[in-house]
């Protein structure tokens, strides 16, 4: 096909405003599938992307339309996959930005609307829903034509579900997107902005050709990573994986790579031939860095070796998921793992537990820091705050840029927790009369820590939320060791910001002092920064654990059931002379069981 | 091998107490005699398991002193003599013909099960009795002859307060009995009982280490040996000399082998334990047919026996005394035990202190290697 007659976009939208469903009738239209043979939501493969109606992992469909070959390129739709969204807008020249009738603009509108204009994209804006009862499509054409700079006249209304105003979209896309305008004579290059790892045949790249042609048995280098292999088949999805004879500049479509590790391929990587190759690579490559870490622990020990074969797993579908092993006394043998986002890491655990049929114990998470440890020039990374030294010359923490949208009536509330949670404000701005977007630098630990649920509490659960990273930044922080009968508990340590560092060790004593039970002796349960004390609770010992009546006829019932109790005390940790059974830290720790903090959902 | 302890299960009582979770039979007059015969059938199948000379025979319940007269009598006539002879018995059914058949079959100590002398708290517990049957009970049995009278007290009972149980025990020491047994009450969880009373039962299960302390404060302030954990009896001073602990019970929690006769009725001898089925009607119609009831039989190897031997001894005040058993024990637990304060190792014994007494269970299942 000639690039003249080629469109690449993608279709952008909050959750929920109708991305997967406009995706369907396009397919529908354009005669991909059947109405009738298609599953609703082609796109998302996953049944855990169709339950949560987010999509993970992006793909590409190429269908037919007037003479025109379209490419749409599915873009993950959550801010934990900011880097490969816009590898994804990258591969495009336009994107589709669908914005619900009833609900407006929310905060992931905006987030992809501002990433597809740094990625020069042509935008296609949609209202989608006009024919809900609720639905305002004047109004929120006003608010998106303000918003673009565009006419509100070419904002398109349609009903995704019904199918009315689609087939204007479609003709828009050729109207308004430019065509591709690489070089087909150039040496390929082709840019990967999804992979993914089939069973038999190893990794599947998914590739916008930007210059020169592919095809099938070329020699091929990823530049980045110098990984080499042959391409074993080449072809695109129309929707399903269909063998091509080769993949043109401008095109968009898959290699089969017979590489059998997804890291061996990076999202943002240039593809070349080794025959003709290309001298440069395409622009925006990263390295994607997890930010957020927690410990994840089988709750039966004896399924630590599912839980590395499972982990092991799903990093051949996900190159993003770090871990390692770790062991903790309180917890016996697990992983740190890192993740993009708490987004990121809710769906690992639930992927864990669903796929694999696996019952997980998940560490409240972390951020990463950076330390200079006294005495030293050299910076260290630390994903766990046990591993923070305790001489400190510097720290530093992530931080992030917040986006909150809300009814202009929690403005002052948005305003406040953000205060509370260290932000700094940034500025505020109306999208409407009614609707106001606040932009807020604050660190990612108050984020990770349970910022999602008080937001959505304290506005009635009308505020939308996003946030991208912004580098990391020095802050007065200082680690909380938790201590029971005088012994640090490793899985406990904390990382706190100084003036939070109390109300948190104090909590964490509190709820551990529920949850110990009565010793032979008084326990001592302590929340300490260093040498110094900040939160202390006793456990005050038992003064009775005996049966009252032992005879002849009961002898071999409470012989068995003192065997009970002595297994039970072998379950139990040691900490500090102190038997602490597993729930109690489970109790502490498991976010499972609304423990400390919990995730992003939407 | 041979058994110098007796125990006899009778099973009958007038009606069952809410709390109760013995092998018991409401009413069946009929019955008591045909099972008082079945008793000696089972004593003469078993006699190779008893030694010739018995120390202790413990006849228990139901409520034995609820056996019908005739039958009873048959019963103490043909068991053979021992050093000491109890029998159990409920307040109410203590009759002047009744201290008197107990004293002439050579019935030597009478175990009262009084409970509380509280009217209300009785109830709750589905008692017969009232306060008054307890101390009448205690003086038919003293006109009688009897010198070696113990009583039977709860605590815990629901809606009973530390005052009450205060109250019960100065009750229970005013009739000066030789020994006294205090049990905290133990509702098995799913009954009726348990349910009717689940709120005031946890209420007491909070008060249970107050209620304990103060049972053991009290009996031994008023000159009572806490000789094992729930029992008590005049120290030897106060006796003219006489160990007035249970010897029956004693035996079995030094480890001494027993022979069980009746419905659900234990035996212990050497490395086999036996548990006769609860069926009256099995029991009665295999013994008519000349056989053994039906039991349940369990192995006892000697790391099995050591283990009681340990879990009973540390019940006593008297030390235990190690020799073999140091086999069994966790030394640096023992050690831990003794810095805290909970165990006490002296020449080849182990006690557990007084804090260790209350304590006993959790440090006897720290103690066991």
């Amino acid at each position: 096909m000639d690039q003249q007659h080629i469109r690449n976009f993608s279709i952008i939208a909050h959750i929920d405003h109708g991305k997967s469903t406009l995706a369907d009738r396009i397919l529908e239209l354009t005669h991909a599938v059947s109405a009738r043979d298609m599953r609703a939501q082609v796109l998302d493969s996953m049944d855990l992307e169709r339950e949560r109606g987010i999509t993970i992992k992006a793909q590409a469909v190429r269908v037919h339309w007037k003479g025109y070959e379209l490419n749409l390129i599915d873009t993950p739709g959550h801010v934990d996959f900011t880097y490969e969204v816009s590898r994804s807008l990258q591969a495009c020249e336009g994107a589709v930005l669908v914005v619900d009738a009833a609900q407006g603009i929310e905060a992931q509108t905006l987030a992809n609307a501002y990433l597809a204009i740094e990625n020069n994209l042509e935008i296609v804006p949609v209202v989608n829903k006009i024919d809900l009862p609720q639905a305002d499509p004047d109004g929120v054409a006003a608010q998106l034509a303000a918003l673009l700079g565009d006419a509100p006249g070419r904002v398109l209304r349609i009903s995704a579900k019904t199918g009315v105003g689609v087939e204007d979209v479609l003709d828009a896309l050729i109207e308004r997107i430019p065509a591709p305008t690489g070089e087909p004579s150039a040496p390929p290059r082709a840019l990967i902005f999804d992979s993914s790892y089939d069973q038999y045949r190893g990794v599947v790249a998914f590739v916008r050709v930007v210059d020169g042609t592919f095809a099938p048995h070329d020699a091929l280098r990823a530049m980045a990573l110098e990984t080499r292999f042959e391409a074993q088949e080449i072809g695109a999805m129309l929707p399903v994986m269909t063998p091509l004879p080769a993949l043109g500049a401008g095109e968009v479509g898959y290699v089969v790579t017979g590489l059998k590790e997804v890291s061996e391929l990076r999202v943002g990587d240039t593809l070349t031939s080794e025959r003709r190759p290309a001298s440069t690579a395409l622009p925006g490559y990263k390295d994607v860095k997890p930010m957020v870490f927690a410990g994840l622990f089988p709750t039966d020990s004896d399924a630590y070796p599912e839980l590395r074969d499972a982990l092991e797993k799903l990093k051949l579908n996900d190159a993003a998921l770090f871990y390692e092993p770790e062991s903790s006394q309180a917890l016996g043998f697990g992983f740190r793992c890192g993740f993009l986002g708490l987004l990121h890491m809710e769906i690992v655990r639930e992927r864990l537990e669903r796929e694999f049929d696996l019952d997980l114990l998940v560490t409240a998470p972390n951020v990463a820091y950076r330390v200079r440890p006294v005495n030293s020039s050299a910076w260290v990374e630390v994903h766990t705050p046990s591993d923070l030294p305790d001489g400190v010359e510097e720290i530093e923490e992530p931080y992030i840029r917040a986006q909150v949208i809300v009814p202009k009536e929690f403005v002052g509330t948005v305003i406040e927790l953000c205060s509370q949670r260290r932000g700094h404000f940034d500025h505020l701005e109306y999208l409407s009369e009614e609707r106001a977007l606040l932009t807020h630098e604050l660190p990612l630990a108050e984020i990770v820590l349970d910022f999602y649920d008080a937001l959505k509490s304290r506005t009635r659960g009308y505020a939308s939320f996003d946030y991208d990273y912004i580098g990391f930044r020095p802050g007065a922080l200082a680690r909380v060791d938790i201590l029971v009968g005088g012994e640090p508990v490793d899985a406990l340590s904390l990382i706190a910001h100084r003036d939070f560092a109390y109300d948190r060790g104090r909590a964490l004593v509190e709820r551990l002092r529920k949850e110990i039970p009565r010793q032979m002796f008084d326990v001592a349960i302590q929340a300490a920064i260093g040498s110094r004390v900040i939160a202390r609770e006793t456990v005050k010992a038992r003064r009775k654990d005996v049966t009252a009546k032992c005879y002849g006829g009961d002898i071999s019932r409470k012989r068995k059931l003192l065997e009970k109790q002595k297994e039970g005390k072998k379950r139990m940790k040691r900490v500090g002379g102190v038997e602490v059974p597993q729930e109690a830290f489970l109790a502490v720790l498991n976010l499972n069981d609304g423990g400390v903090g919990s995730g992003v959902r939407k | 091998m041979s058994a110098t302890h007796l125990y006899v299960h009778l099973p009958f009582c007038a009606h069952r107490c809410g709390y109760c979770d013995f092998v018991t039979a409401v009413g069946r007059r009929p019955q008591h005699a045909a099972y008082t015969e079945a008793l000696l059938a089972e004593l003469s199948l078993e006699r190779a398991e008893l030694a010739p000379e018995l120390e202790t025979i413990f006849l228990g319940g139901g409520t034995p002193s609820f056996t019908e007269s005739g039958a009873l009598e048959r019963l103490l006539s043909g068991l053979p003599a021992a050093a000491e002879v109890t029998v159990e018995a409920n307040p109410e059914t203590v009759t002047v013909a009744l201290a008197r058949l107990l004293a002439r079959n050579g019935v030597t100590r009478v175990s009262l099960g009084v409970q509380s002398f509280q009217r209300h708290l009785l109830a709750v517990l589905d008692r017969l009795a009232g306060p008054e049957d307890a101390r009448r009970a205690v003086g038919l049995l003293r006109e009688a002859g009897f010198d070696n009278v113990s009583l039977d007290l709860i605590y815990g009972i629901p809606g009973q307060t530390g005052a009450e149980l205060e109250g019960d025990l100065a009750d229970a020491l005013s009739l000066e009995p030789e020994h006294i047994s205090a049990y905290e009450l133990e509702a098995k969880p799913g009954t009726r009982f348990s349910r009717r009373h689940g709120a005031a039962l946890e209420t007491q299960s909070q008060a249970m280490e107050h209620y304990i302390e103060l049972v053991v404060e009290r009996l031994t302030g008023a000159g009572y040996r806490w000789y094992e954990t729930a029992n008590f009896c005049r120290r030897e001073g106060q006796a003219c000399g006489r160990d007035l602990r249970s010897r029956h019970n004693l035996g079995v929690w030094l480890g001494h082998d027993y022979l069980g006769l009746g419905v659900g009725a234990v035996s212990t001898v050497g490395e086999r334990r036996w548990r006769n089925a609860a069926s009256l009607e099995g029991y009665l119609a295999a013994l008519a047919a000349g056989s053994a009831p039906l039991r349940e039989r369990e192995e006892l190897l000697p790391e099995v026996r050591a283990t009681e031997r340990i879990m009973l001894g540390l019940r006593l005040d008297e030390p235990l005394a190690l020799g073999e058993l140091s086999g069994a024990l966790d030394e640096r637990a023992l050690a831990r035990l003794e810095g805290l304060g909970l165990a006490a190792r002296d020449a080849g014994t182990l006690a557990l202190t007084r804090r260790g007494r209350f304590l006993g269970d959790g440090v006897t299942a720290s103690l066991l290697a």
